[in-house]
């Protein structure tokens, strides 16, 4: 018989059921549900929203009038949301748990900030009214980038940035601005080994060439390598500090003054902000631009990949470089919106011109300018000293059984870092990622940093409880331990997800991108049946 | 602190386990003269939830919200009615709380939701593929032009004067960068998009040309006539769509000959928010460009039982595999947002988004025939959707302004857009959707007529 599921699979009807219980005719298992796509159970004719029929009249949309089916399948409201509803319960999500990806900061988003977005006052005003009407939206650009500048100790910053990549895009574009003003064309950026992806990639996108700065057996920047590389054809030096690797670079003061003799900028990934806010400000370490992840540091959710925000904050030498638009508080406390209009008046005419349309990401302003509020000083500081807390006691908690590649020379920062070593022969960091969602978490940061073999970043964040963490590091141990003993079971795991391994290859290789069958029909009403202009 | 667990037990305990006196020992590596000495200048102590909340209600009414007002705003971002169900299901932990999901077993909510709002998107652009989405259509605008530039191996792209200034901007600031060039336009007063006058702009080392459909100033310019010209020149069209419920009422730009599509797509579900977050939107109509695409894209895969499922695919094209040989930089998408427009979209369904068209088209016409009765208004547009330029005969910022006062938001004054340009002040963009009332029209008109008089 076919299952009703339209997943194409259909349960196995073995004689008396599986070990794990009888097959079902569904090929549901109890709360796992299986869900079909909205293009299986949705038709064109059917709509969950209530609007007026299309009246007969003449249009104004001239020759083009839409004639074909889009073929857009509609639920009704019940419907949707128990498609949404079961769709859900396959995502794993902070809010089920300890989620501890490194260099990702999946920290608990609280809902306060998802109440104050939603006031009226910030979700229902259009970026282009005029100013005067949204002078309590300009205030919270202005608060948070206010507090953003004092916790960074650096002197501007640019707000419209809309995740971290585009952050860094947007300091990497003062940088070269601010060198061609001063007529100095440099061709070379440097960056780390153990950089995100996105430095390279965003230091190629501006134009420059990219080179690797080689790093100590340590885990961090080789300052002395570094310093014999810098020279006048060197704009900048991308740094993530703390690094990739969990560490504070500790050189990084010697570091900003080697890279400001010989004429260039550094910019500071600020993805592990969290290790050190409210206790450290880059500025005083010579960061000339850093972006800031709200969506880490400042408990902004994730939302299964965006949106994000990345403000990026200058030293005085990159901000009158700055992009538009900006707030600026005024002497007599107001706000003002400086836009291609005025900034002249506002002595920023050498913007380098505009990231996006619009202000950057509004929504998520007022999350992190809540959630900044919310901890104030004492809590910001508290939040660094847990997330470091909790990261070296699952370094320390673990290290008999994980090799600890710079677990030696001293404390990590807010993620530990583990590798492969010792697993047996055959056995993967990625099978024991997939054995740690058998045992009810979301794997951690795999392969990342590059510099370390099977890399394993462990970031459990300030929010979790020492019990929650005990859990997770009697499960850790455990799964660790099969894979030194070569346990078989770990290659097939997952065994209790919603789904099993997937076949990423097939994907790949044979990409189905988008529904292509069609949609049922329902008797849709037409616009070009009523005869048009 | 109520986002912090760990008791002062805990900690003590913890850091015995660690071998560690203090917290400040595990800060060993930080130099002691890089570590604030005391806290963060002129940030207060915590503060509770109640009175957090009083602080950021009092910044929010010092804002005038679309619902106090009569609200004609649009240019790029769009009000409509979004159902409470979407703003219910994107706050589920399970969507809100996720992260990018590169742990396909544990994540298909997330997979299956992008697969849908691909094939979702798709269909409304009329094309063949679209990805899982980007920042913004400003973002999203200039990805295409990169695009454009990977495909044809030329870098000029030709903008029309209709594209949405601060999408030229931002691609104008993106191409300094890049030294790609961007030949740009002003709009021109017309009825209607000068079709003749951007097609002469084509050359044969321009790469792509960039038409927003409808327009800035709400006209609909012929996009079949340019696609077949641009593609004479071995040129792509990109076409810009800011509104996608014109879509349910127009035709898709896919099907009028345009090979990549962006756009907004705050218009369905995600709302103004002062103008972010909001959705990028991409996609090819060929599926040969699709290994030059920008940004995530999913895919329909089987797992080790043969069941369906979904997987991040395609990534040899993202940054954090191919680093400085990546197709962007970009990382993030703008995942929640995406939900909610697919959320929306699945609750309107091919009939709802017809019948919302249909009434968002049923309003502006009211309103173009209800202001061209004003005495000194005239109504630009031969044709539009659910938006229009209105000519006043004078600077337009100052009429805006003068109706702010009265709680009316009349739209968005080509000055604010183009203050560089005094021949287009008089111009006022004004939109109207499913939110207007016929009565609101009627507040808009007298109140146009008695500051015009």
């Amino acid at each position: 018989m076919n299952a009703p599921n339209k997943s194409g699979w259909k349960p196995a009807m073995t004689e008396g059921g599986t070990a794990d219980g009888p097959a079902t005719v569904t090929g549901n298992r109890a709360l796992m549900l299986e869900e079909p796509l909205i293009f299986e159970i949705g038709t064109t004719g059917t709509t969950g929203v209530d609007l007026p029929e299309p009246q007969e009249s003449a249009t104004r949309l001239g020759s083009f009038v839409r004639k074909d089916e889009i073929g857009l399948p509609g639920l009704s409201e019940p419907e949707t949301v128990r498609h949404y509803t079961r769709l859900s319960r396959q995502n794993y999500a902070i809010d089920l748990g300890l989620f501890p990806l490194g260099s990702c900061t999946m920290k608990h988003n609280p809902r306060l900030n998802e109440k104050v977005a939603r006031m009226p006052g910030f979700l229902d005003v259009h970026p282009l009214q005029p100013v005067d009407t949204v002078r309590g939206a300009l205030e919270v650009v202005n608060e948070l980038a206010h507090w953003l500048i004092e916790l960074t100790g650096m002197h501007g910053v640019a707000m419209t940035p809309k995740a971290g990549a585009h952050g860094e895009l947007c300091g990497i574009l003062c940088i070269r601005a601010a060198l061609e003003a001063r007529g100095d064309a440099r061709e070379v950026i440097l960056v780390p080994e153990s950089a995100h992806g996105t430095n390279p990639a965003t230091a190629a996108f501006a134009g420059y060439r990219v080179e690797d700065i080689p790093a100590t057996k340590e885990g961090r920047v080789d300052l002395e390598a570094l310093k014999a590389r810098l020279g006048p054809d060197v704009a900048a030096v991308m740094i993530t500090n703390p690094n990739t690797c969990g560490l504070f670079e500790r050189d990084m003061k010697a570091i900003s003054d080697a890279v400001h003799a010989a004429g260039a900028f550094v910019y500071c990934d600020g993805a592990n902000f969290n290790a050190i806010v409210g206790k450290v400000r880059p500025g005083d370490l010579g960061v000339d631009a850093m972006h800031i992840n709200l969506h880490k540091t400042f408990s902004t959710p994730h939302g299964g990949g965006g949106p994000g925000s990345g403000p990026v904050v200058l030293s005085e030498a990159l901000a009158p470089f700055g992009p538009l638009p900006f707030t600026a508080r005024m002497a007599d406390g107001t706000v003002q919106l400086v836009e291609e209009e005025n900034a002249a008046e506002h002595d920023h005419a050498r913007a380098f011109g505009r990231m996006s349309a619009f202000h950057g990401q509004m929504g998520m302003f007022t999350r992190a300018l809540t959630y900044i509020l919310s901890h104030g000083a004492d809590g910001l500081k508290q939040v660094a000293e847990d997330a470091v807390l909790n990261a070296n006691y699952i370094l320390r908690s673990l290290e008999d059984v994980l090799d600890a590649p710079f677990g030696p020379s001293g404390p990590c920062m807010h993620e530990a870092l583990f590798s492969d070593k010792g697993f047996a022969d055959g056995f993967s960091t990625l099978d024991l990622a997939k054995a740690l969602i058998d045992e009810g978490y979301h794997p951690m940061t795999m392969y990342f940093p590059l510099v370390v073999h099977g890399a394993m970043l462990v970031e459990p964040t300030e929010t979790e409880s020492k019990a929650g963490i005990d859990q997770f590091v009697a499960a850790l141990r455990s799964v660790a331990e099969r894979a030194r003993a070569g346990d078989e079971s770990l290659k097939t795991a997952p065994h209790f997800a919603p789904r099993r391994r997937l076949d990423e290859t097939l994907a790949a290789r044979k990409p189905v991108l988008a529904f292509d069958g069609p949609c049922t029909p329902g008797g849709t009403p037409q616009l070009s049946e009523q005869g048009g202009s | 602190m109520r986002y912090l667990p760990l008791t002062d037990a805990d900690r003590s305990a913890m850091l015995a386990t660690i071998g560690a006196a203090s917290v400040d020992d595990l800060f060993v590596d930080v130099p002691a003269g890089a570590r604030l000495s005391g806290p963060v200048a002129g940030l207060p102590l915590h503060q509770s939830e109640m009175a957090v909340e009083r602080h950021m209600r009092a910044l929010s009414k010092k804002n005038l919200a679309a619902a106090d007002a009569a609200f004609f705003c649009g240019a790029g971002a769009y009000r409509h009615h979004v159902p409470a169900t979407v703003d219910h299901i994107i706050q589920r932990g399970e969507f809100l709380t996720a992260y990018t999901p590169y742990q396909p077993e544990i994540a298909q909510g997330t997979l299956q939701m992008l697969f849908e709002f691909q094939s979702q998107v798709a269909r409304l652009y009329g094309c063949a593929v679209a990805n899982a989405s980007m920042y913004d259509g400003s973002t999203a605008c200039w990805e295409a032009i990169a695009m454009a530039g990977r495909v044809t191996r030329r870098s000029r792209a030709v903008l029309s004067g209709g594209l949405h200034p601060h999408y030229v901007e931002t691609a104008r600031t993106m191409a300094k960068f890049t030294g790609d060039c961007i030949a740009d336009a002003l709009p021109t007063l017309d009825g209607t998009p000068d079709t003749a006058a951007l097609v002469a702009r084509i050359d044969d080392e321009t790469a792509c040309v960039v038409v927003q459909y409808p327009d800035i100033l709400g006209r609909l310019p012929d996009l079949a006539a340019i696609a077949e010209a641009a593609h004479a020149r071995g040129a792509l069209l990109i076409a810009v769509n800011t509104e996608p419920v014109a879509l349910g009422a127009c035709q898709s730009p896919g099907e009028l000959g345009a090979d990549i599509v962006v756009g907004e797509g705050q218009a369905l579900g995600v709302g103004l928010q002062f103008g972010g977050p909001y959705l990028g939107l991409f996609a090819v109509r060929d599926v040969r460009h699709v290994r030059q695409m920008p940004g995530r894209l999913c895919g329909e895969t089987v797992d080790a039982d043969g069941k369906r499922g979904f997987v991040l695919t395609l990534s040899t094209r993202e940054q954090h595999i191919r680093r400085e040989k990546a197709t962007s930089n970009i990382c993030t998408n703008s995942g929640l947002c995406a939900l909610a427009f697919s959320i929306h979209l699945t609750l309107l369904g091919e009939k709802g988004l017809r019948a919302l068209a249909a009434e968002n088209h049923r309003l502006a016409c009211l309103a173009a025939d209800r202001l061209a009765k004003v005495p000194g208004v005239r109504v630009l547009n031969d044709a539009f959707f659910n938006e229009f330029t209105v000519l006043l005969g004078q600077d337009a910022r100052a009429v805006v302004r003068k109706l702010a006062d009265r709680k009316v938001l009349a739209g968005v004054s080509l000055g604010r857009l183009y203050p560089a340009h005094e021949a287009l002040h008089e111009g006022l963009v004004v939109a109207f959707t499913e939110t207007t009332s016929e009565e609101d029209i009627e507040t808009l008109a007298s109140a146009l007529q008695e500051v015009l008089a």
